[in-house]
């Protein structure tokens, strides 16, 4: 058994002469849930549609299971949920989750069981036998979640799955995402909204004019500072001209008793407690700020190109 | 752990029972060609059968044979009873052929309308990636897709030709010569335009592919009047060139051929008119009608499964 699921290398999409795709390499293991995020434009969709088989690569190399991609027997082993999930609008939820579990060639008597397992996962068992026309954007979306776990797939894509939901629909797509994982298959998520990336992957890779920038496991990622704040009961000037001589600090903020601080690491904290109890400061807490993954994603993307 | 809880640990033991067996034995599923071509023909169908533009077209339908039997009736009311039978039949038989040309027509129509969007719509629209991306054959897609069309267009062929031909039978006791293979004829006429539709629309949008076979159908049409008067008036090039246009295009010449196959006597006698025939396409180019056909088809499913989605 293949130990990655997704392995790309150098895969390149040229549209015309025009690359949108520039240099796909990615590695993703077994019961991963990964993150692929970007900016507009960035190559994102085109790099999820050749890893499914929709768009062909102009160079490079990707196997999916340890087989090239686009074959009828990797596909047999995916799912995807496209990005806006539309269908035939007169098929009932059951009628279109039927369908595509028989695209899948899953045996009858197995979807007679699990298509009502399914629309109840996603909490549409009240909707069954209800005609698509009659579903809100976020019910077609979860109607394609359950398309798209039809057939146990060992690599689920997801595109921009939670766009439309309500935060009901978000947690259940965070929920099934968790489930995925934990049975052992891969989740590939593509999405703009980073709290949700940062609340179900394990790692992430950034996408930047059709190349990965950058590859972080969830909450590892390094910048070249961290942002403290410090509550106390009155900052004095004594207190300010001795943490000056702390190497690498800078004062962000300073409202009289709140001090945010930039440090070049954690370690400079009890430098810091010292500078400040010495100066006769009561402090009450030194909260390290946590570098979420909106801060990482702007610092890599760099300021905002407009459209 | 509350129920929800429980019930996801037991979904998430038993999928990944399921997924660890599949993966050991490295099996895979899919649904096979015949069950694939199956699945698309049967929603596409339905899908067809459920536009709007199907449900004008049957109403016009309606219409158009309501309108041939209140003509036929009025026609025969007009007869002296004592015109023998066969003179009837010959005033009939002609009614007939005017009503089988409407049909033809509309069936072209059809063929090119329904199905201008079934490839071009759901690629804009993406309804194809989540079909496409399963263990499927693109080309058992379009064929699925073709094979939903070509029963659907069967189906208004019998209703429009077929009501023509019970109105005939209902007031007048004429039965049609040959009516099989006219309305194979007109089937396979119908098939040509859907196939070139269907050719088109994995490159073109919808109703530039519509307007392409719909464009085609009219050159093959001005072709078949060129090939008639050359052939009245004996002028080599004329028919040359009608012969042309049916290579580029043999819908008119199922059409003519089917008429020369239903025409009453004296109507041959006449010549040429619309609805007749005096040059008779070769079975030769039937059978390249047919081959035709099958080209357009062939065409669409190379197109499709060669271009990215």
């Amino acid at each position: 058994m293949a130990a990655l699921t997704i392995d790309t290398e150098g895969l390149r999409k040229n549209f015309g002469t025009r690359p949108a795709v520039r240099d796909l390499t990615l590695q993703v293991g077994r019961g991963e849930a990964f993150g692929f995020l970007g900016p507009n434009g960035a190559g994102k969709s085109t790099s999820i549609k050749m890893l499914l088989g929709l768009v062909k690569p102009t160079a490079g190399r990707a196997l999916l299971l340890g087989h090239p991609v686009g074959t009828r027997a990797v596909r047999a082993r995916i799912g995807f949920l496209p990005e806006h999930f539309r269908f035939y609008d007169w098929l009932t939820a059951s009628e279109l989750v039927l369908f595509h579990g028989r695209l899948c060639g899953v045996a009858e008597s197995v979807l007679r069981r699990r298509v009502p397992q399914l629309l109840e996962r996603v909490g549409l068992s009240g909707h069954r036998t209800k005609p698509l026309r009659s579903f809100s954007k976020g019910m077609m979306q979860r109607v394609g979640l359950a398309q798209a776990i039809v057939n146990d797939p060992e690599i689920l894509f997801l595109d921009e799955p939670t766009s439309g939901l309500d935060p009901a629909g978000r947690k259940l797509v965070r929920q099934v995402i968790r489930e995925q994982r934990d049975r052992g298959a891969t989740v590939f998520l593509n999405s703009h909204l980073l709290g949700e990336v940062e609340k179900s992957c394990d790692r992430v890779a950034l996408i930047r004019e059709g190349t990965v920038v950058g590859m972080y496991a969830m909450g590892a990622w390094q910048t070249g500072h961290t942002e403290v704040e410090v509550l106390t009961g009155g900052i004095n000037p004594a207190a300010l001209a001795l943490l000056s001589t702390i190497e690498g600090l800078m004062v962000t903020a300073n409202d009289g008793t709140r001090l945010g601080l930039r440090v070049p690491n954690e370690h400079a904290l009890p430098e810091v407690v010292r500078c400040l109890v010495e100066s006769g400061v009561r402090v009450f807490s030194v909260i390290p700020q946590r570098v979420s993954l909106e801060d990482l994603f702007l610092e890599t993307m760099g300021p905002d190109q407009g459209l | 752990m509350n129920d929800e809880a429980i019930e996801m640990t037991e979904v998430a033991a038993r999928s990944r029972a399921d997924v660890d067996a599949a993966a050991e034995e490295h099996a895979w599923r899919e649904p096979g060609t015949i069950r694939t071509v199956m699945l698309m023909a049967g929603i596409t169908f339905r899908e067809a059968a459920r536009r709007r533009i199907l449900w004008i077209a049957a109403i016009a339908g309606l219409a158009f044979l309501a309108l041939f039997g209140a003509g036929l009736h009025a026609m025969l009311r007009s007869m002296s009873p004592t015109l023998p039978a066969v003179s009837r039949h010959e005033g009939v038989g002609m009614m007939l052929m005017m009503s089988f040309y409407g049909g033809s027509l509309m069936t072209s129509l059809m063929a090119a309308l329904t199905s201008c969007d079934t490839l071009s719509g759901e690629i804009a629209s993406g309804t194809i990636h989540a079909i496409a991306t399963k263990p499927v054959r693109r080309w058992a897609l379009v064929l699925g897709k073709w094979a939903g069309f070509v029963v659907l267009l069967g189906a208004y062929i019998l209703f429009i030709e077929g009501g023509s031909i019970l109105i005939s039978w209902t007031e007048s006791r004429y039965l049609p010569p040959h009516a099989v293979s006219v309305l194979g004829l007109i089937w396979l006429q119908a098939i040509l335009m859907l196939g070139m539709t269907m050719a088109s629309s994995t490159r073109l949008s919808a109703l530039t592919s519509g307007a392409c076979t719909v464009g085609l159908y009219g050159l093959a049409f001005i072709g078949g009047w060129i090939e008639q008067f050359g052939a009245l008036r004996h002028v080599r090039a004329c028919v040359d060139l009608g012969i042309v246009a049916s290579l580029v295009m043999p819908s008119d010449a199922l059409w003519r051929r089917a008429a020369w196959r239903m025409q009453p006597p004296l109507l041959g006698a006449i010549g040429v008119g619309p609805f007749s025939s005096a040059t008779v396409p070769s079975l030769i180019m039937i059978l390249y009608a047919g081959i035709y056909a099958l080209a357009a088809l062939l065409l669409a499913q190379v197109l499709f499964e060669r271009r990215d989605l």
